[in-house]
């Protein structure tokens, strides 16, 4: 089992999972109004920027530069960190990190932590290790607290409970909170998780973060939020533990402008998100009073191994891509199986994950290539799911055995290249098809495929195979033209 | 111009009318055409499901075949996607530098049939005559591997008698992708069904398309609820003239 496993739980494959979360109605409806609203505000924020596509190509440039000396900028950041009067913990997979976090929790005797969301947080794990420590994790993004309390895993990576709506809220806050009477007014239930969590802000001792950015010139951490919740835990708690994949970090100051540029236009759709902290060590009576960064590898350092894959580590978790795929609007995130759903889930996770334990996520997807195209950071996402796919069945023929090498899609696969390699056999294949399919067809259409073609026949029919060829025809036209000319 | 069309395995064997419609097109346009026979399948199947062992093979044979052509025209706006945006990785893959100098040289002369007309030679208007209601659907391939812009449109604005209607939409995939369309047939139907009722919507009678596998995806479903909307592919319209 690979270090990072924890992860997610890839059963059952995303098709059979999808099947499932398709029959929901509900879902449909929340998804679709959710993600064509949130499509719409980001067209026309980024519709008005000009130089649009010169800050996605700043961004990949900046992106890919730093994580190719990714080695000097961590042990920048390490240093600029400690001089800021920081502690810096390396580690390697989730358990470690959830280890060195538990500790720290520890030392400090605190029995609760309050939480910011953080993608990063949940791909460890890190709330069922504290759980098991005897430490209660309290999670203070609204949407992250409305999952919370449901009990169940995040949808979509900006917008964990996009696949509610109100009354469904209303409904969960009226169980769980202890609240009475309550409406399902927007205004209504944000008071009623306010009046739960302002208590636990001003009591908690131990505050637990994740980070958008970390600058290495000065060892600056920050954070952007819409609801300031963030900043109550950035502030009000004595101790800060901060979660960080390795590949968050940006050299200076300067690069940051392009990013919060990109990030709050491609995600929530504004021009700007209401709030930005940043936070440097500790600073002497004012906000916490300890600092920790957690830099965290978990599969990182493979996925920058890879040529091809590598770019997607230049994700900024923006969730433009989930918002326009026309393949997570149907789904909704869960039937990803990962906390990272979504086009960019179907390329992160088998890497995090190695391709072999999610084999299924790299064909989730029409290769529409519409994520691509609004990528702040021009992840060509179609481009990484073709490599995983190609990676997948290499795995398949390579080391599935005999299974592998005899499973029914690999040999028909095997057969139509040898077959597309000689005309001969092609324009063989070709009459074998328009004698053979007779049985089929009816009134020139085929209704009902067996085998792996019965998807398709489903829901289409299919016309029948014309007699007559293109090639057929053309030889026929030369002919005559031949003749005529003699 | 000497054209060597590039028909594709689909067209050949499943609609061999766009093909003749190609053919007839351009010579109406004063062109001639060449068709190689030895050509078979660009390998897009193979490539984008992960094949790429297989497709290499499949990138030689079509080299060898068009190396020599002055210009390659395909009505097929994802087998050019195919040919000029991912042979060159294939090419590379192979690590045959012969391999890689040919695909370099010869991608730059491939396009699909409407950037040919509209890019290419700067023909909008090609006498075309369809006097039905049509809708016109812009497959992903040809938007956002290709960018063919509205080369398409402009081509069908052009056409007499046309009562062209917009598609509600239109840049949301049909939920064909190739094997997708079998591997996820859910999730493809769920698409494939917000598809047709836009389609639909426009009461149009033809839905068109730069995309045989995309329209025979949407055309197999409407003619499954017997919708009473036909697909056609674009070169069949612009082939089409008066008399």
């Amino acid at each position: 089992m690979r270090p990072n496993s924890v992860v997610i739980e890839l059963t059952p494959k995303f098709e059979k999972a999808a099947k499932q979360a398709l029959e929901n109605t509900q879902l449909r409806r929340n998804m679709g109004k959710a993600t064509q609203t949130i499509r719409a505000k980001r067209a026309a924020v980024v519709g008005e920027l000009p130089d649009w596509q010169a800050l996605r190509e700043a961004g990949r440039a900046i992106k890919e530069r730093t994580l190719r000396h990714l080695d000097h900028y961590l042990l920048q950041l390490e240093e600029s960190v400690k001089r800021a009067g920081g502690h810096v913990h390396w580690a390697r997979d989730a358990s470690e990190a959830n280890r060195i976090i538990t500790n720290i929790v520890r030392v400090h005797q605190a029995r609760e932590v309050i939480k910011i969301k953080s993608l990063t947080t949940d791909e460890i794990r890190l709330n069922k290790a504290l759980k098991e420590a005897g430490i209660t994790a309290t999670e203070t993004d609204l949407a992250e607290l409305i999952i919370q309390l449901a009990g169940e895993h995040s949808s979509h990576i900006l917008v964990p409970a996009i696949h509610k709506n109100r009354s469904e809220i209303r409904e969960l806050f009226m169980r769980t909170l202890g609240v009475k009477e309550l409406s399902d007014n927007p205004k209504d239930l944000a008071a009623a998780a306010r009046a739960y969590l302002r208590h636990k802000f001003l009591t908690t001792p131990v505050a637990i973060s994740g980070a958008n950015f970390a600058i290495a010139e000065s060892g600056t951490i920050g954070i952007v939020e819409s609801e300031g919740n963030g900043r109550m835990c950035l502030t009000l708690p004595k101790v800060l533990i901060s979660v960080m994949g390795i590949e968050k970090i940006l050299p200076t100051w300067q690069d940051l402008e392009v990013f919060l540029q990109l990030l709050p236009r491609s995600s929530t759709g504004e021009r700007m998100n209401p709030y930005t902290s940043f936070w440097t060590g500790v600073t002497r009576d004012d906000g916490p009073q300890e600092f920790h960064l957690v830099l965290l590898d978990n599969g990182r350092s493979q996925v920058l191994a890879d040529e091809i894959g590598r770019q997607t580590l230049n994700c900024i978790r923006c969730s433009a891509c989930l918002n326009i795929c026309p393949v997570y609007e149907r789904t909704g995130g869960h039937a990803y199986g990962s906390v990272y759903p979504g086009p960019i889930g179907a390329i992160l996770t088998p890497q995090l994950v190695g391709v072999e334990h999610a084999s299924s996520l790299p064909y989730a997807s029409s290769l529409c290539g519409a994520c691509y195209e609004v990528c702040p950071v021009k992840i060509n996402i179609p481009e990484v799911l073709v490599h995983l796919r190609a990676k997948v069945v290499r795995e398949k023929q390579d080391h599935g055995g005999l299974k592998g090498k005899l499973d029914p899609e690999n040999l028909a696969m095997q057969a139509m290249s040898r077959m597309f390699s000689n005309r001969v056999a092609y324009e063989a294949a070709q009459r074998m098809g328009q004698k053979g399919q007779w049985p089929m067809v009816k009134d020139g259409y085929i209704t009902s495929l067996p085998g792996l073609l019965g998807g398709w026949t489903a829901m289409r029919d299919l016309q029948a195979l014309p007699q007559e060829t293109f090639r057929d025809w053309w030889r026929k036209r030369k002919k005559q033209e031949e003749k005529a000319s003699e | 111009m000497r054209v060597s069309l590039f028909i594709t395995c689909f067209n050949d064997t499943l609609f061999p009318g766009t093909g003749r419609a190609t053919v007839e097109l351009l010579e109406r346009l004063g062109h001639s055409v060449d068709f190689p026979l030895e050509q078979t399948c660009c390998g897009q199947m193979h490539f984008n499901t992960g094949y790429q062992r297989e497709a290499i093979p499949l990138v030689r044979r079509f080299v060898e075949v068009f190396g020599d052509a002055e210009v390659v025209v395909a009505p097929s706006a994802s087998c050019v996607g195919m040919v000029r945006e991912f042979y060159p990785r294939l090419a590379e893959l192979s690590g045959d530098q012969a391999l890689i100098d040919a695909v370099a040289a010869l991608t730059p002369k491939v396009y699909e049939l409407t950037e040919f007309l509209v890019y290419k030679l700067g023909i909008e208007d090609v006498g075309a005559y369809y006097p039905h209601r049509v809708t016109y659907h812009p497959t992903c391939h040809s938007l956002r591997v290709l960018h063919v812009g509205d080369a398409p449109l402009r081509l069908l604005r052009k056409v007499r008698g046309i009562d062209l209607v917009t598609l509600p939409d239109a840049e949301q995939c049909c939920g064909f992708g190739g094997t997708f369309a079998v591997k996820n047939a859910d999730t493809s139907m769920a698409m494939l069904g917000d598809k047709l009722r836009s389609v639909r919507e426009t009461k149009a009678e033809v839905c068109v398309a730069a995309d045989n596998s995309c329209l025979m995806h949407i055309g197999g479903a409407l003619h499954r609820e017997r919708a009473g909307v036909r697909t056609v592919h674009i070169v069949e319209i612009l082939a089409s003239t008066e008399g």
